[in-house]
């Protein structure tokens, strides 16, 4: 690949997110920010979950493993959660969670854990410009991404395009 | 302390505890297929009391044989065995009055791979244990300091006796100082995200995906394992690197908290691949963040069954 060409497609390139929110603060603080007319770069797709404690960490590594560049996740703030202490044990097992990514070499800056209350729906626009911009200096995420080559790839391509 | 009185000790007590009905089976060590094999023995009656077997080669974690049980069972402890029945109560998943752990002296199991290092493991007819030597018998004798062929595990285990034990045969074996039994993955996390990224991945071409290691964790009792579900199937099946590496984190990750490294993973593993890093990595972060360490006392609550008000969040973004 020639180098322009290579730049030209640095360029053109958008971070995919995957954002797991949770129903009663995050989901509504992104929610907020909508009727707010906040603006923020549209790459997130969020997926709304019931509390941060439903965050199995498969998932974040199935998004991962699918080719999302990042992954973000949030809840309510320690002592919001809706069923009281979610996010407590949630928070537990992010904190190790984290601490496990680094240690087998992903680089950081592709997972993100935050809290977000229902009323920060400014605070969730400055979040995801955060989130982006770390992700853009990261440049298409590699690591954990599985690609699939041959005629597998093809056939299941003929599948999504009809 | 391995030794011809303490095998005898242990089938005297599996038999009178037998008789008396006070367990209706005993989980144990009989000789396995080859002279330096054990394996696990389910005594049901006196007189199979006899085939009970204690050795430096009594190396699997019993207390994977504890899932599910309805009768009362007798479980032959080593330190490590015993720590993941304690595991197995303070997760509710046995009860206390179905369990007599029998404590037993331990002086750390032999790492086969080590042995193969120094004797052509094959060609040993028998073996013997004279004070802190391993002699084995192959064409000539063969004499090995224990110290120097006990497994890595054993090698930074300074709870070498049950913790939890209802009876303990024998005196309880003096406990080593063990300088830093995090030293490994201290200089582990000292390396460039790259060099550490390479290393798991060359564990992850390794592997061949066999499950030796998650089945032989006292551990893994989930009725139907991530790895083995296909609706929804959360990561391939495939020898693919990304998958097997994924395959690893949720392993360890899974028995965060939870392992209390008894090495018996590593050692089923046929591709020689090291596990314990990974679970040491885990047990130190939740040392240092939550002060637990698994399998002591049955009444204290898992990490991640539990919080703290206060507990760290690093990995928080604020903003
Ligand atoms: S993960 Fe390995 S060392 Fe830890 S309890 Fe399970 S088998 Fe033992
Ligand atoms: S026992 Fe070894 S080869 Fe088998 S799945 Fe575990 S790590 Fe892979």
């Amino acid at each position: 690949m020639s180098v322009e060409k290579k730049k030209s497609q640095q360029q053109s390139w958008e971070p995919k997110i995957v954002a797991f929110l949770c129903n009663w603060c995050s989901y509504a603080g992104a929610d907020l920010a909508g009727i707010s007319r906040i603006q923020y770069p549209p790459n997130v797709r969020v997926i709304r979950v019931p509390c941060s404690g439903r965050i199995n960490p498969v998932f974040i590594l199935k998004a991962l493993q699918s080719g999302t560049d990042a992954v973000l996740v949030s809840g309510c703030h320690p002592g919001d959660c809706h069923y009281v202490s979610g996010n407590y044990y949630a928070r537990r097992k992010f904190e190790i969670f984290d601490h496990l990514l680094d240690f087998v070499g992903l680089e950081k800056g592709r997972v993100f854990f935050s809290w977000v209350s229902a009323a920060e729906g400014e605070n969730f626009g400055h979040l995801i410009k955060h989130v982006v911009d770390e992700v853009k200096k990261l440049g298409p995420a590699h690591k954990l991404v599985k690609t699939i080559e041959g005629p597998v790839a093809n056939c299941q391509q003929t599948m999504v395009e009809g | 302390m391995w030794s011809k009185e303490i095998t005898q000790k242990i089938r005297a007590t599996a038999e009178s505890l037998l008789l008396e009905g006070k367990v209706d089976l005993i989980i144990g060590y009989e000789a396995g297929s080859t002279p330096l094999r054990t394996a696990p023995s389910f005594v049901r009656s006196a007189e199979q009391a006899s085939l009970l077997v204690w050795n430096p080669f009594c190396e699997n974690n019993l207390s994977v044989y504890l899932e599910g049980r309805k009768e009362k069972v007798g479980l032959m402890a080593k330190g490590c065995d015993a720590r993941a029945a304690v595991v197995a109560l303070q997760e509710k998943r046995i009860d206390r009055d179905r369990l007599l752990i029998i404590g037993l002296p331990c002086s750390g199991v032999v790492d086969r791979q080590k042995l193969a290092a120094s004797v052509n493991i094959d060609a040993v007819k028998a073996f013997s244990v004279d004070k802190d030597s391993l002699v084995l018998q192959t064409e000539e004798e063969v004499r090995l300091p224990l110290e120097d062929v006990l497994h890595a595990s054993c090698k930074t285990c300074s709870r070498r006796n049950a913790p939890v034990s209802d009876i303990f045969i024998g005196e309880k074996s003096s406990e080593p100082q063990v300088k830093d039994e995090f030293a490994e993955v201290k200089s582990f996390e000292g390396l460039g995200t790259q060099e550490r990224w390479r290393y798991f991945r060359e564990l992850a071409q390794k592997c061949i995906r066999c499950y030796a290691c998650r089945n032989a964790c006292p551990l893994c009792y989930c009725q139907e394992c991530i790895v083995d579900q296909t609706q929804p199937q959360w990561f391939g099946k495939t020898a693919a690197e990304e998958d097997t590496l994924i395959y690893h984190i949720i392993r360890a990750y899974h028995c965060a908290g939870r392992c209390i490294d008894c090495g018996a993973c590593s050692r089923a593993c046929p591709m020689g691949i090291d596990l314990r890093l990974l679970n040491k990595k885990l047990q130190k972060d939740v040392q240092e963040l939550y002060h637990y360490i698994p399998g002591l006392n049955p009444d204290e609550a898992p990490a991640f069954g539990t919080f703290k008000l206060d507990d760290p969040q690093d990995c928080i973004t604020e903003k």
